[in-house]
Order: structure tokens, then C-alpha cells, then sequence
């Protein structure tokens, strides 16, 4: 099973870096940053099958392409701010974190608009 | 997989003999050449994490089709 050379991995990774923390805190941030991108990567080709499956579901369902794209645009969106601003945070930079942080939100916004604006049409037609 | 692990044990190792060269630069009055070897060690390890860094956001890029 993977889990278990995930776990072990990052245990073995998070030792590494308190082992390095006092001497050099800026490659101790290297190993946990290097550990992240790791795990996700070794994840990452299971989530390939489950997108291919929405996207047999959605064609069939016969809901619009358009949505399902945004909707992944802003889960790749959410992730990468996420684990950016967890990197920072764990370095200590509180404001930096915070700032990805806001302009993930203010991205994911954007790429919101068109859904908000079909809903609206949606509810206007619905509406006598 | 297996090849990105060892990247992690590399980057360990070169933690490690940074901080010990520059504990014996240090030791040996020299503190500028401590101050050198410190730096060369953390720039050695970015060029290593900004190859995987990129890796990571091609990755994402394709996987949640974010172009």
C-alpha cells in the first residue's frame, strides 16, 4: 500500500529537518518543501482516473464542459495557493503566507464570474 | 518515486556538511570563507528544488487543466 512509504517518508524527511533546523533553518525548509512536492506527486497519477471518470459522467449527463474546467482551474488554484502558503507559514512568514492566501481567493473569484453570471440567467428564466 | 527520494537524503547530506565546514571555517578564524561556503551550499540545493518545483506546477498545470 502506499500509505505506508508515504508515512514513512515523511517521517524519515520531517527527522532530516529538525535534525538540520539549528544548524541550517533555511535547508531544513528545503527538505520539508522537497518532502511536500514528493507526496503530491506520487499521488497525483490517482487523481488522473478519477477526473477522467467526471468527465465520462459529466459529457453523459450532458452538463456544459465549460464548468467542469472551472472547476478543476480552481482546484488546481486552491492547491497550489495552499501549499504555497503553508511553505511560507511553516518558514515563519505570516504576512506572506496571508497574501497568497488573498490573492488565491481573488483569483478563484474571477474564475467564478461566468458560473455566477449562467446562474443568474438560469434563475431569471425560471422566474414568471 | 524512488529517484525523487534520494533527493531528499541529498539535501540532507549537504545541510549537514554546510553546517560542519562552516563550523570549522569558523573555528579556523576564516569567517567570510564560512560565510561563502554557506551560501554556495544553499544555492546548490535551490537549483535542485526549483527543478522539482517545476516539475510540480507542470504537473498541476496539466493535471487541472490550468494553462
Amino acid at each position: 500500500m502506499e500509505i505506508f512509504q508515504i508515512v514513512s517518508i515523511g517521517i524519515i524527511a520531517s527527522i532530516l529537518s529538525v535534525l538540520i533546523k539549528n544548524y541550517r533553518p533555511e535547508i531544513s525548509m528545503y527538505i520539508s518543501l522537497v518532502t511536500g512536492i514528493l507526496i503530491f506527486i506520487f499521488v497525483v497519477t490517482k487523481l488522473q482516473t478519477v477526473i477522467e471518470v467526471l468527465n465520462q459522467l459529466i459529457t453523459k449527463v450532458g452538463i456544459d464542459e465549460i464548468y467542469l474546467s472551472i472547476v478543476f482551474k480552481i482546484i488546481g488554484i486552491a492547491y497550489i495557493a495552499e501549499f504555497g502558503s503553508q511553505i511560507c507559514q511553516d518558514a515563519g512568514e505570516g504576512v506572506i503566507a496571508s497574501k497568497i492566501e488573498f490573492a488565491a481567493k481573488i483569483l478563484i473569484m474571477v474564475m467564478a464570474v461566468p458560473i455566477l453570471v449562467s446562474l443568474m440567467d438560469l434563475i431569471i428564466n425560471i422566474m414568471p | 518515486m524512488a529517484m525523487d527520494v534520494d533527493l531528499i537524503f541529498k539535501i540532507a547530506a549537504i545541510g549537514i556538511l554546510v553546517s560542519v565546514l562552516n563550523q570549522v571555517l569558523l573555528r579556523a578564524g576564516r569567517e567570510e570563507q564560512a560565510m561563502m561556503t554557506t551560501l554556495v551550499g544553499i544555492i546548490v540545493v535551490l537549483m535542485m528544488v526549483i527543478n522539482l518545483i517545476s516539475h510540480l506546477f507542470d504537473t498541476v498545470k496539466t493535471m487541472f487543466q490550468l494553462y
